[in-house]
């Protein structure tokens, strides 16, 4: 149970984590100011969820902490879907992914928030709020691209069909999710399927055909992109190590 | 003698050759989004507050950029915007008729009254 | 009134310390004035974003990731203020941001200067910050209202910029031998250029400043730049690092630090475009804005498709 909880939290954190680590290099070099301070926003919530999760996970194990944990563990012990360890893209990628990833992260906290161990019911309880945030304003952009332009619809229509076989992934789950949150996954893609169907809808959008789902992040078997993102994000970590910061 | 009306150059005021005070050639272009005026409440119990603009699509996109603009820092629990354009605003060259009337009716105000200071709290 | 006595009546107003709003009348120099200022100021912020920015993905904690990333956005916000005190004397924020990519409005040259380490950012934070702060607290009292408005913001959000990069210092100075040496190197890299931020020296013109009569600045370069630098040899004590400065020295007559000559030669070739950075920072720029152009254009075209809609709805 223990063991399961900590990986449990660990894939929670790395899922925020890495999308967040993603969001952040829109920072900078945002469409507009207003959006490049609005992905900035929902970067920093994601990063602060992680460490949350890490810190919770970090007292489970002992002797560690969330920078350790962060920072030094490898690729094979990231258990992240691949979801959101795939490149920035356009915006039209990065709004539709965190659409995909906020309605999934809101039903599931909303859920969560009754759980029973008090520590992953209190983190639920406290993030959910900034997860309705984040449906809103992806929610918001899916539709504006979508119903936009002929251009902007094409685009997020491609990323919608490129990317629609790594939403599988968040509802497929693993040993230690069953074990931590039992058949949750099964019962919130439905309402997951629908919200998004509705929004896919209102963005004249055309829900992608049955299609091959891919996995593997959760059980650390990642994209080659994962190497790449994480050789960058743990470079002080790894080149100077035992280092306060 | 220069004859330009700054030569001196300041910290912000970024040294160039034959840069600036030029009116610039380009024009906005159609896809600009509308700006908008930004008030907030920064507590229940208080008056919304002009607290800057923003540019946005539409209504909706420019509360939400208000909220990540404008509030980052716990600055408010209500957020107003209007487009800028449905802003009337007083002139200024009336200022003189608008505002100098009011100057002589101190009588207006509580004290103009001189009245024994047993009185309390009137 | 003719434009003599408007000219007067507006210097009346100055020198009787009277904001300056939007829609009063002001010598058209005063407004241009006042455009290319705020512009520039807007730019250096946003430019500004990206040295920082080169190192959010590799903040070496989690906590650091988060402080750096709120820091940048925060520039983004600042810049973003300054637009809109620009729009309010009749230029657009579009206007002005390709004024900025065609090399016609320039920014500041400290941002020219790259990042190597990650002890840049502790320099950055206190050094140019720091030199940023100067000037921007004398603007909080400049004369034009929006943009003296906007400046009171920023300086808010400031106050922990500084702050942070002081103690990213602090911290590496009392680390391991090479996270000192890193900490040592960033201060001997950005010492100079922040001390060129203030700009040339004030000797370099003689001509009368209508900037400091209509009270747009408020102080000169070297007043900014002296304070600056007493302010700073003071802090380094702290560090138990030393300025790259060999003629810095407490003068006890003046009451303050005197300092080596700055190399002017190097100012003005980044100046003139020869920095380090200049070309990759504004391709940087035009290219978010250029890949950009789609997105602002479906957000525009959805509005309209709705506005319209309800337009049609009430009909």
């Amino acid at each position: 149970m223990s063991q399961d909880l900590i990986r449990y939290c660990l894939a929670t954190a790395d899922n925020a984590l890495i999308l967040g680590q993603r969001n952040a290099e829109w920072c900078g070099h945002g469409p507009v100011l207003e959006q490049d301070i609005a992905i900035t926003n929902i970067s920093l919530d994601l990063i602060g969820q992680a460490r949350l999760f890490y810190q919770y996970a970090a007292e489970l194990i002992g002797d560690t902490d969330e920078d350790k944990l962060a920072f030094l563990r490898t690729e094979r012990e990231f258990n992240n879907v691949l979801l959101v360890e795939l490149p920035v893209n356009d915006w039209s990628y990065t709004t539709l992914r965190q659409y995909f990833f906020s309605q999934y992260q809101q039903l599931l906290f909303e859920q969560l928030s009754r759980h029973s161990d008090p520590q992953i019911a209190a983190i639920a309880q406290k993030t959910k709020k900034e997860v309705d945030y984040h449906v809103t304003w992806s929610r918001d952009w899916v539709i504006r691209l979508g119903d936009g332009t002929t251009e902007s619809h094409e685009r997020i229509q491609y990323a919608l069909t490129d990317w629609w076989g790594y939403t599988g992934e968040l509802f497929k789950a693993t040993d230690y999710e069953t074990s931590i949150i039992g058949t949750l996954l099964t019962d919130i893609y439905t309402k997951w399927h629908e919200a998004v169907e509705a929004t896919l809808q209102e963005a004249t959008l055309l829900m992608p055909e049955k299609t091959f789902m891919h996995q593997g992040g959760k059980s650390g078997i990642h994209t080659e992109h994962m190497g790449r993102l994480l050789a960058e994000m743990q470079y002080m970590q790894r080149t100077y190590p035992n280092s306060q910061w | 003698m220069k004859s330009s009306f700054i030569i001196k150059q300041f910290y912000g005021d970024i040294p160039d050759a034959g840069s600036g005070n030029q009116t610039s050639n380009h024009a906005a272009s159609k896809n600009d989004w509308p700006l908008w005026e930004v008030f907030i409440r920064s507590k229940q119990g208080l008056d919304h507050k002009h607290v800057g603009s923003l540019h946005a699509a539409d209504a909706q996109m420019a509360i939400e950029n208000a909220r990540d603009v404008y509030t980052r820092r716990m600055e408010g629990v209500s957020i107003w915007v209007v487009e800028s354009k449905h802003i009337h605003a007083s002139n200024p060259d009336d200022a003189g008729s608008f505002y100098e009337p009011a100057k002589d009716k101190i009588y207006r105000h509580p004290t103009f009254y001189d009245l024994p200071d047993e009185l309390n709290h009137m | 009134m003719n434009l003599e006595q408007l000219e007067k009546a507006f210097q009346d107003k100055i020198d009787q310390e009277i904001k300056i709003e939007p829609k009063d009348w002001m010598p058209e120099a005063y407004r241009k004035t006042n455009i290319r200022q705020i512009s520039q100021h807007a730019h250096s912020e946003i430019v500004g974003m990206l040295p920082e920015g080169n190192w959010i993905s590799r903040a070496p904690s989690l906590k650091r990731k988060a402080i750096l990333l709120a820091k940048v956005q925060d520039e983004a916000g600042h810049g973003l203020y300054l637009y809109s005190a620009c729009e309010t004397l009749g230029i657009s924020r579009e206007e002005t941001i390709n004024d900025l990519h065609s090399g016609k409005a320039k920014y500041s040259s400290i941002f020219n200067y790259p990042t190597l380490t990650w002890a840049d950012m502790g320099a950055i934070g206190w050094l140019v910050d720091g030199a940023a702060i100067m000037n921007q607290v004398m603007l909080t009292r400049t004369s034009y209202g929006p943009y003296a408005r906007a400046m009171v913001r920023i300086c808010k959000e400031e106050s922990f910029h500084q702050r942070q990069g002081f103690e990213i210092l602090l911290t590496l100075s009392k680390g391991t031998a090479e996270q000192k040496a890193m900490c040592q190197d960033a201060i001997n890299r950005w010492w100079w250029p922040s001390l060129m931020m203030f700009g040339p020296k004030d000797t370099e013109s003689t001509n009368s400043d209508q900037s400091m009569k209509w009270k747009i600045k408020r102080k000169s370069n070297d007043e900014l730049r002296q304070n600056f630098v007493d302010m700073i040899a003071q802090q380094i004590k702290f560090l138990d690092m030393t300025l790259p400065d060999p003629n810095l020295k407490w003068n006890e007559e003046k009451g303050h630090y005197d300092f080596g000559e700055i190399n002017w030669e190097e100012f003005w070739n980044v100046v003139k475009g020869n920095g380090p950075c200049n070309k990759q920072r504004l391709e940087a720029r035009k290219k978010a804005w250029d890949e950009g152009a789609w997105v602002r254009e479906a957000a525009k075209a959805h509005a309209d498709k709705k506005a319209n809609l309800e337009k049609t709805k009430a009909a």
